[in-house]
């Protein structure tokens, strides 16, 4: 049934090259490929310099990328745009950021900051319209209406970044992309936004690209992962696969990492180190071997070989 | 209350803290007690806002100009000289004291974000030797071979190389390795992290908790984490305080806090804590959100969100109810009068499986 379904964003070989001088270039992404159904959640993980945020910035045409293709709903949107096609995308695809109080203007009340992008795109005939449909997103993401009037330096850090996903909801978009949206919240905060994102998946439908460190809560949301290690997709499968079944090292050592909230068994588990260097595998030598289902991981013959009998 | 054998190093009793602005006087403590032996970790948990940080940095003398001390005592054991104790109120020390004789040299603290914690104009072995410089007077030379040692336990390689090196050179783990580094340069007794892996990612976020851990076991030095993240609390605590609004509501060993949990909040922060095993679609949220302290709380503060709360919890704050010689509980339903109100099923449930997965 996967394969009958027609990706609404598909990378193909993406890679993002910066240059720092003329000797040295920073290959921040090398060669990804994934698919991203309507209505679905994927979750990009890896630590902090994996080239996750990286990825999300090139989808959204932040980066002009080196090398690759991106294909948003049927429509190639690498390289340069129609003045339409560029308008269009920019409704259909929106961003939450990380720090909710460094991307809110905090010189503008809510109201202003929400509808930012409907007055840019004209999508309404007056300003009771206007002010209708601001109302109606606050409303939707567990705010009040009269909470439009205030400024963001009034809210609690929660209820900052519902402000900043208002404002991707109220375009109606067909992608978000949650950049780290919730890494810099408290820990009940973290689930009552991803609780929020969910509820309103289901109600419009939107896909998620949800990027995140903290696989812990990537498994409350995503219905498939991608790991990312230096650039490269080292394992990729759906929630379920990566969980049971871990195969690449890295992997194994993000989930090791995460700590479990059970004293006894906590105090005396030791999480596992990965090196890639140490273990002297080459990212580049690896392909994308299937492991059946959508489980793939990227490694040589004799990795899989070595990994899969232990 | 002293058993044999444990010395007690900090001892908070009925601290209270208020915050003055212009337009109201936020109630930030309310009162909180607190004990730390020697050698023995204390985490203290609750939501942003219950007021953790605060109260730490009350017992370090950085509490900002805003905030005024109502009530209460800390009281700090060290040794002044071999075998020699002193005990003193920190409240009571003026600012220059504590800065000659506690700060940095008896109780150093490790803050969250370590980019705003260091000196971007100091190289890093400049801001490791300084405090060694400024309380011991030790010699350029040895500070800088003992800087060299430093790093070395943290956990750096090349030391030679990185010591010359400035803050934006490293990556986030290095740089906490380096707040961590400059904290141990005084041999302290007391060390309070505060959240210090916040802003880490996972994989590194274990390293540094593991180094901490180690760093307390070879040197014997009593550590108070702070912090919202239980998974945690469970991997380096002994003791835990769960603190909400201001008080400390429940305090007990690790054990008796995740697998006998009394007071309601507790049992909704463990609730809240995403778990690996189970496979509801909806994470657990504490309903409503924390109470404001600019207004007097009248009962219990957390009654509001309680689903369990009794009328008394209204109109009385509950006392600490005392269920073992180490675990007590501020909540009415520990009356011997309150109805009997299990912890939730679910609840009872993961804590069943998680004895069960210990064994």
């Amino acid at each position: 049934m996967t394969e009958e379904r027609t990706p609404l964003l598909e990378v193909k070989g993406l890679k993002q090259y910066f240059k720092i001088n003329r000797t040295y270039t920073c290959k921040a992404v090398d060669g990804v490929d994934f698919v991203l159904y309507p209505g679905e959640t994927y979750g990009l993980v890896g630590e902090s310099g994996s080239g996750k945020s990286t990825i999300g910035r090139s989808v959204i045409r932040l980066y002009d990328p080196t090398d690759g293709q991106i294909n948003f709903d049927g429509m190639n949107i690498s390289g340069k745009l129609k003045k339409r096609e560029n308008e269009r995308l920019r409704t259909e695809m929106q961003m939450i950021f990380q720090d909710p109080m460094a991307c809110l203007n905090p010189r503008k009340k809510v109201e202003d900051i929400v509808a930012q992008g409907l007055d840019i795109h004209h999508l309404y005939s007056s300003r009771a319209e206007r002010k209708e449909k601001v109302a109606d997103i606050l409303v939707k993401v567990g705010l009040a209406p009269e909470h439009a009037e205030r400024y963001p330096h009034q809210f609690s850090g929660g209820q900052r970044q519902r402000v900043g996903i208002a404002r991707a909801l109220v375009m109606n978009p067909k992608l978000i992309i949650a950049d780290e949206c919730i890494s810099a919240l408290d820990v009940s905060i973290q689930a009552q936004v991803v609780n929020l994102m969910k509820d309103i998946q289901k109600e419009t439908g939107t896909a998620y690209l949800f990027i995140a460190h903290d696989l812990s809560m990537v498994k409350y949301i995503s219905e498939r992962i991608g790991v990312l290690h230096m650039g490269h997709l080292v394992e990729t499968g759906t929630t379920n696969e990566i969980f049971a079944n871990p195969v690449h090292p890295y992997t194994q050592s993000l989930l090791s990492a995460i700590p479990v909230p059970n004293p006894r068994t906590e105090k005396y588990r030791l999480t596992q180190s990965y090196d890639c260097r140490k273990a002297g595998i080459d990212y580049n030598a690896g392909t994308q071997h299937h492991l059946g289902g959508t489980h793939y991981v990227l490694c040589t013959d004799e990795e899989l070989s070595k990994w899969t009998k232990a | 209350m002293d058993k044999k054998g444990r010395e007690k190093i900090l001892e908070m009793r009925k601290l209270s803290i208020s915050f003055i602005s212009a337009n109201a006087t936020v109630n930030a403590i309310r009162g909180v007690d607190l004990d730390l032996y020697k050698g023995e970790t204390l985490a203290i948990v609750g939501e942003s806002g219950s007021g953790k940080s605060v109260t730490m940095k009350a017992a370090m003398g950085i509490l900002d100009k805003n905030a005024v001390i109502n009530d209460g005592t800390i009281l700090f054991t060290y040794n002044r000289k071999e075998n020699e104790k002193e005990t003193v109120d920190l409240i009571k020390l003026s600012k220059k004291e504590m800065r000659k004789n506690i700060n940095g040299k008896r109780i150093a603290m490790i803050f969250q974000d370590p980019m705003t914690s260091l000196d971007p104009t100091m190289s890093v072995g400049k801001q490791i030797m300084e405090g060694m410089i400024w309380h011991y007077g030790t010699p350029q030379k040895e500070a800088f071979e003992k800087a060299l040692d430093l790093l070395k336990e943290v956990g750096i390689d090349d030391p030679e190389k990185r010591i010359k090196q400035y803050p934006h050179q490293l990556s986030g783990g290095m740089r906490q390795r380096v707040v961590i580094a400059i904290a141990l340069a005084c041999d302290p007794e007391l060390l309070i992290c505060d959240e210090p892996t916040t802003a880490l990612d996972v994989t590194i976020q274990a390293k540094i908790i593991e180094l901490i851990q180690r760093i307390q076991r070879e040197r014997g030095i009593s550590v108070i984490y702070i912090t919202h993240d239980l998974g945690i609390v469970a991997k380096v605590a002994d003791y835990v305080n769960v603190m909400y609004a201001g008080k400390i509501v429940e305090k007990g060993t690790v054990d008796e806090i995740y697998f006998d949990p009394r007071h309601p909040y507790t049992w909704g922060l463990l609730s809240a804590m995403p778990d690996l095993d189970t496979d509801d679609s909806r994470l657990y949220t504490i309903p409503g959100s924390p109470p404001s302290l600019r207004n007097e709380i009248k009962g219990d503060a957390f009654a509001p969100r309680n689903i369990y709360a009794l009328k008394i919890d209204e109109r009385l704050e509950p006392p600490m109810f005392k269920i073992s010689e180490t675990h007590y509980a501020a909540t009415w339903l520990m009356d011997e009068r309150a109805p009997r109100i299990e912890m939730p099923a679910e609840l009872k449930s993961r804590i069943a499986r998680m004895l069960k997965e210990s064994e």
